[in-house]
């Protein structure tokens, strides 16, 4: 390639990096919370195909994507009100109680998809998601410009959102409770705290923002739902929160790693010439999963009582 | 000095299955060191985790300053100044010593904004009452003293009139245990009331002001310890008459059974535990491993045990090399252990007593044949042992998660005993089992030694240590710091040595 083909073949990758990465951003940093209280939520996959369809339902029956994100925030939290009272209140196995998530998520968005909408072929009809807002003179920067300043609103939210997050999770005495109580409930417990409380409240993030995640897929960066569209992000985000070692910037910065291989796959593929099987390019994030697992195996050190139910 | 702070009526309280308090009346004076004396098991830490709000009584009364409380939570218990050092620490290890000292203080929506404040609070108290500590320290980097330190602190900074000590102790060096008992002296002489949770009677003797028996449930007596004697207090709390050092044996030793030479593990961070540790065990002597716990003691057992890989150095058992076999072929070398995590290696909570009594032999005969179990042999077996060592049981069937600790830890030493090993190799053999079943295993270990094996016994236990060996190999960050004679007049050198402290130093002090 030309050296102009390549900055401008890395310009792309790089804009289409913060958005693929964004959600990541909102699962993991969700995710962050909920395991930081010790609460292990492998139903996110689950979670946020059942965010992308509130969302893509009522915006396409609203036309309004900030209901449309409202009501997959609501759907959120009463899959993770249930995820709460089953591995919190019942101390149901969480792994079994998150799988079981995940299938009811998947299940449930098919069926409701295709019994609402099969009669409606014309869903491919486009509606009004959150568009590109192009930021003036800022956006016309050279290269800079199209990676940074021409996204869309939840994209520009990542950034913000984490800043809070992280804000809530080490200067507020709400999230040194959820520290310590993925670290160590008992003590938390003697402090004359309730742990069930705790959990409850950092599960409720966890899901809410898993579903701000899918809810993104139909409303920001598509306008279109289809079976299955989260594809295995919910569990790439569990990943991300292990490599950005459970805290908010480090989920950041790793989901935006993952956003870069996702965009450069993407890109890689409409290469000419180049003879490599797509596939193998739409696996490369999955490798890099592994790979970075085996690489840093021993290096980090989950919350204490990680997935472990608290019996007073 | 005789005004009543705390006056507790008739408690009751049960857990499914364990009747822990059965109307307990006790009362304690202000400005007084009061002792709770009573085997495990015997109620006195839910008794004092219903004064701090952590259980509720289910009938009874619980009478503070004259008030009458009905505590929810220990929320409720600090707002009135009485604080809890529990037995094992209530603090969260990645945290720092101010994080943890806040933890709970304000409501969650309260940003933190000034920990600095809280930092410089914190330094001032620990000056005041001479408990120095970094604020700003991570838990986790703390010894154990420190973050005794920390949870006493802790109290003092939510301010407290009553200070409950679970144990206090049980983890301390002599040193730190003195220092702790000169601390709460001083604390009881500004008007401070502390209950003092033990079973080690010389504690008692040195601290208390006055002591209460708790036995089964129950208050057994509540006596001036001025008035009282060490046997006498044993004896109420025991309910007979108990020896708890066995008859030492003055006999000649045999020839070398285990022999270490140069040996290195790494711990589960893979970070090295025991450096170029040298030992010796010989037939018909007991050799003592003391230090305070977490100084690689640990670590040693567990290669010598083969479950954990060793990294560097030999080990002989009976002149065959014993380096990384695994546990089953160590086992046919003649190697008995006894591990000091009980529950996750000694036995297998969900298997009934006799199913864990062969778990080392149930695949050969008689125990099994062509493949299959003989659940008869294996019942009339266990139904031996029990008898032979006395284990307390509704019937061998019984799932083994309901005997008390100190049952389950005979059935453990009758299986590792009955096979008559070479080398017994003991970790914390009676830690958190009865007196009774104290004075029991003791002898059991000790009769071993006569019988020819050689033991080596891992215990942070000192009086233990003392009562049983022959010798002591002190460790102190994974290595030998001193070799001495088992003799209680030298506890002062030994205390020294588990501190890291050798004579040396203290000389050039």
């Amino acid at each position: 390639m030309e050296p102009l083909a390549i900055v401008s073949f890395l310009a792309a990758v790089l804009a289409a990096t913060w958005r693929l990465a964004t959600p990541f951003i909102f699962t993991s940093l969700g995710e962050v919370f909920s395991e930081r209280a010790g609460v292990l939520n492998i139903g996110l996959e689950g979670v946020m195909l059942i965010g992308a369809f509130t969302a893509f339902a009522i915006t396409f029956f609203t036309g309004s994507p900030v209901l449309g994100l409202a009501a997959a925030i609501t759907s959120g939290l009463a899959c993770g009100l249930l995820f709460a009272f089953l591995t919190v209140s019942l101390s149901a196995n969480q792994i079994v109680v998150g799988a079981a998530l995940n299938l009811v998520g998947l299940g449930l968005t098919s069926f409701l998809y295709r019994s609402i909408f099969s009669g409606r072929m014309e869903t491919a009809r486009e509606y009004v998601s959150f568009s590109p807002l192009e930021i003036p003179f800022l956006s016309s920067i050279r290269f800079f410009g199209d990676i940074l300043f021409k996204q869309n609103l939840m994209v520009y939210a990542t950034p913000i959102v984490v800043l809070l997050g992280s804000f809530i999770l080490y200067r507020t005495a709400f999230g040194l409770s959820v520290r310590s109580t993925g670290e160590h409930p008992r003590t938390v417990d003697s402090a004359g705290l309730r742990v069930s409380m705790i959990r409850y409240a950092s599960v409720l993030i966890g899901c809410g923002l898993a579903a701000v995640g899918g809810a993104y897929l139909t409303v920001a960066h598509t306008n279109q739902f289809n079976e299955g569209i989260t594809s295995g992000r919910g569990f790439i985000a569990l990943a991300v929160v292990v490599i950005g070692r459970w805290s908010p910037w480090g989920a950041f910065a790793v989901s935006l790693l993952f956003g870069f291989f996702y965009a450069l796959q993407l890109r890689l593929q409409a290469v000419s010439g180049i003879t490599i099987p797509y596939q193998f390019f739409q696996a490369m994030p999955y490798l890099l999963t592994l790979v970075v697992f085996v690489a840093m195996r021993r290096r980090a050190a989950p919350p204490g009582a990680l997935g472990v139910p608290y019996k007073s | 000095m005789s005004e009543t702070l705390l006056k507790l009526d008739k408690i009751v309280k049960t857990f499914p299955g364990v009747r822990a308090n059965r109307g307990v009346s006790l009362e304690i004076r202000k400005g007084e060191i009061h002792c709770l004396l009573g085997e495990n098991g015997a109620g006195k830490t839910v008794l004092m985790s219903i004064v701090y709000g952590l259980h509720q009584p289910d009938s009874g009364q619980v009478i503070y300053n004259g008030e009458h409380l009905d505590l929810r939570s220990p929320k409720d218990a600090i707002k009135r100044r009485i604080g809890m050092v529990h037995q094992h620490f209530m603090l969260v290890p990645t945290l720092t010593v101010a994080e943890n000292i806040i933890l709970g203080q304000y409501p969650p929506w309260k940003i933190l904004r000034h920990m600095d404040r809280v930092e410089e609070k914190i330094e001032k108290l620990s000056r005041e009452f001479g408990l120095k500590i970094d604020p700003k320290a991570l838990i986790h980097t703390l010894s154990v003293g420190e973050q005794q330190r920390v949870e006493i602190l802790k109290t003092l900074y939510h301010g407290v009139d009553l200070l409950i000590l679970d144990e206090p102790t049980a983890v301390l060096t002599p040193q730190e245990t003195d220092r702790l008992l000169v601390f709460l002296k001083e604390m009881a002489g500004r008007g401070l009331t502390v209950i003092f949770i033990t079973h080690k009677l010389d504690e008692v003797m040195q601290v208390s002001d006055r002591v209460t028996v708790l036995r089964d449930g129950r208050e057994v007596a509540t006596v001036v310890t001025a008035k009282a004697s060490p046997r006498m207090l044993a004896k109420l709390m025991v309910g007979r008459e108990v020896l708890l050092e066995p008859p030492p044996r003055e006999g000649p030793k045999g020839e070398n059974v285990l022999s270490v030479k140069n040996l290195f593990v790494n711990d589960e961070r893979d970070l090295p535990a025991v450096r170029e540790v040298s030992l010796e065990v010989r037939s018909g002597e007991i050799v003592g491993v003391a230090g305070v716990s977490g100084n690689g003691q640990s670590e040693l057992a567990l290669a010598l045990a083969g479950l954990m890989p060793v990294a560097g150095g030999e080990i002989h058992l009976d002149g065959s090399v014993a380096t990384n076999l695994s546990p089953r072929k160590l086992s046919c070398l003649g190697l008995a252990h006894v591990p000091e995590d009980r529950h996750r290696m000694g036995v297998v909570l969900p298997f009934s007593v006799a199913e864990n009594f062969v778990l080392h032999e149930f695949d050969h005969p008689p125990f099994a044949r062509n493949g299959f179990l003989r659940y008869k042999m294996i019942k009339s077996h266990a139904m031996d042992l029990v008898r032979q060592y006395d284990v307390r049981l509704g019937g061998v069937d019984d799932e083994i998660v309901n005997l008390s600790g100190g049952n389950q830890q005979k059935v453990v030493i009758a299986r590792e005993l009955h096979r008559k090993p070479r080398l017994l190799l003991v970790n914390e053999p009676t830690r958190g089992i009865d007196i009774g079943a104290t004075e029991f295993v003791r002898r059991q270990i000790a009769a071993q030694r006569d019988a020819g094996a050689a033991v080596l016994l891992i215990s942070s236990d000192l009086e233990e240590l003392i009562a049983l060996s022959d010798r002591l190999l002190v460790f102190f960050e994974g290595r030998i710091v001193g070799q001495i004679r088992a003799s209680r007049d030298r506890i002062e050198e030994i205390g020294l040595l588990m501190a890291g402290k050798s004579g040396k130093d203290l000389v050039e002090k």
